[in-house]
């Protein structure tokens, strides 16, 4: 079992500092790798333009989307295994309608509710927070349900009526909003991994931390899950604790995620799954921590690529790793033929 | 040894009357004897192993389980002194035969589930019981319904508990399989040393290999050994049905004319 832990881990391990630098080095402004590992490991500045791209722009960028690529996977795998289904992803409790929700009722209904809402919530956190608030009560919701509720399919079902429902009460929004305040909505609903401060990225480490520590703990219930619930209660798993804590654990993962970066659709989903058809294996001991490489290394791809280098222009994040992720997704699943959890 | 003590077993489904399915049951899964649990569909089979495996409390009475009260135990105490099989499917087709059967150990392991050399030990003895050494590395989604079940049984041999239940361990498979399958069932009582019960609808097959029947019929209970079920003249009544007969000396059931 050691061996191919270390097989299919190898190659993950070698790519992320690949991705890491690339993704460093291209953008609008190109800087030559072997300035990078000068600057990176001295702290000689020799050319201020590069230098204040690099550290103030390019850095927390790309380490914000390993925390969102890793974060998204591990938080979309334990959703597979929770409801058994490789269709669930880490949105499926419904906390991006939360978070939209939340981010809908600052950005639209500020208008609505007149100028008082407008001052108090134009500050520079003022997103994160209004999302963060909306995922927040979703999940509160959810887990509630969750502690009263044996059945994890049940618990599907809830996620989706919350969603639709918060759903429903962001078209309302959108319907008497004005123009200017839909356009700022939608860019939120692009996703964004670029304009975070140092001090944000240090936040979103600490929580994707916390999330990743509970998904650990919870490894080896998560193995006995696969036998499916029945055969996990009999082996001594406590079904209601190990549901509380990978619903948390997704919670504490997508929801910070989804306040600091937006709603990002798709890794979250594709990841886990192709890391089982790779590693060939669905034991949690090895796809967790590949998820969360290869989750990384996708995403720093999908910036680069958003980025188009030699160029100035950028595309919306959410936008790259749909198109980018489905057609691979597509094919892999057409080679393989079949589709097994 | 597993000892239900004047046990109602059925559903409290949150109305004033609970469902009651049988009423004062009284019996014993003793080590080193196979017990087959008989009737018609809906008579209580799945609700009796439910109760005395703890996942359903009884209605009345109580389950003991090595002299302790199965509901009081922790939830690995419970694991380690009972392991059931399952029919239902809900594992992950993904999983290899080794990788199954080693999730049996899970009572027994660390936090992250590492195999200690006594884990490996007890893997062993349950792939060599259940010769499944050849297919070790295969998926569980490609195997056939007999080698799956002979998988499910190995990964509960793995588990290394004094008792085993099963719930129609038999069901989907041809007869030479369900044979193969009861010899196992069989070994594991006689040669292991284990108290197994499993509930069946081969009735005939039942009487011909196990040690104990309990009989569950509208409300009633029988329990004795297999002779003692036919001398009784249970079997012939249980399914209050002219369309089938039961011949006691044959042992057979055949359709009626």
């Amino acid at each position: 079992m050691s061996q191919k832990i270390g097989s299919v881990l190898i190659w993950p391990v070698l790519l992320l500092p690949l991705t890491f630098v690339l993704n460093l080095s291209l953008g609008s402004v190109h800087i030559p790798v072997s300035y990078l590992i000068k600057a990176l490991f001295s702290s000689v500045a020799v050319d201020q333009a590069w230098h204040y791209i690099l550290f103030d722009y390019r850095l927390p960028k790309a380490i914000t989307a390993v925390l969102v690529g890793g974060g998204l996977s591990v938080s979309g795998l334990l959703m597979q295994t929770l409801f058994r289904n490789p269709l669930a992803g880490p949105f499926v409790l419904g906390i991006s309608s939360g978070a939209s929700l939340g981010v809908a009722l600052l950005v639209l209904g500020s208008g609505l509710f007149g100028g008082f809402g407008a001052t108090l919530l134009s500050g520079p956190w003022a997103l994160v927070i209004a999302s963060a608030l909306g995922s927040f009560l979703v999940l509160l919701a959810v887990i509630s349900a969750s502690s009263k509720i044996k059945d994890a399919m049940t618990l599907l079902i809830i996620g989706l009526m919350f969603g639709s429902l918060t759903g429903a009460v962001v078209s309302v929004l959108s319907y008497f909003s004005r123009a200017e305040a839909l356009q700022k909505f939608v860019f939120w609903s692009f996703g964004g991994l670029g304009h975070l401060s140092w001090t944000a990225v240090l936040i979103l480490c600490g929580c994707v931390l916390l999330g990743l520590i509970i998904a650990v703990g919870s490894l080896k219930s998560l193995n006995a899950l696969l036998l499916g619930p029945k055969y996990a209660q009999s082996l001594g798993v406590s079904l209601k604790r190990s549901t509380l804590l990978m619903v948390l654990s997704t919670s504490i993962l997508a929801g910070s995620i989804t306040a600091f970066a937006g709603p990002i659709a798709f890794v979250g989903l594709a990841v886990p799954h192709l890391v089982r058809q790779i590693s060939g294996t669905p034991n949690h001991k090895i796809v967790l921590p590949s998820s969360f490489l290869w989750g990384s290394i996708v995403m720093l791809l999908c910036d680069t690529v958003a980025q188009i280098p030699f160029s100035s222009l950028t595309l919306p994040i959410n936008a790259i790793t749909s198109i980018l992720g489905a057609p691979v997704v597509i094919w892999i699943l057409m080679r393989r033929k079949n589709l097994m959890f | 040894m597993l000892r239900a003590k004047d046990i109602s077993i059925g559903y409290n489904s949150g109305t004033k009357h609970p469902l009651v399915l049988a009423q004062h049951i009284n019996l014993n899964l003793v080590p080193g004897q196979l017990t087959a649990i008989i009737g018609p569909n809906g008579s209580g089979k799945s609700t009796l192993l439910n109760t005395l495996s703890g996942q359903l409390a009884p209605l009345a009475g109580m389950v003991e389980i090595q002299g302790q009260a199965i509901l009081k135990l922790s939830n690995f105490a419970q694991a380690k002194t009972l392991a059931l099989v399952l029919t239902k499917k809900e594992f992950s087709q993904h999983l290899s035969v080794l990788e199954f059967i080693e999730l049996g150990r899970t009572p027994y392991t660390n936090w992250l589930g590492r195999l200690s050399a006594e884990d490996h030990q007890a893997v062993e003895l349950a792939i060599k019981a259940t010769q499944l050494t050849p297919l070790l590395d295969q998926k569980c989604g490609t195997l056939s319904d007999g080698q799956m079940q002979r998988v499910a049984i190995g990964r509960a041999l793995a588990q290394d508990t004094p008792t085993v239940l099963l719930d129609e361990p038999t069901t989907h498979l041809d007869l030479a399989h369900k044979a193969q399958t009861l010899k196992l069932l069989k070994s594991l009582a006689k040669d292991h040393q284990k108290a197994v019960a499993y509930s069946t609808h081969d009735i005939d097959l039942a009487l011909d290999i196990a040690d104990q029947i309990i009989c569950i019929h509208s409300g009633y209970i029988n329990i004795g050994t297999p002779q003692e079920i036919i001398d009784s003249g249970i079997i012939g009544q249980m399914f209050q049905s002219d369309l089938v007969r039961f011949d006691n000396k044959t042992r057979r059931f055949s359709i009626s004319d």
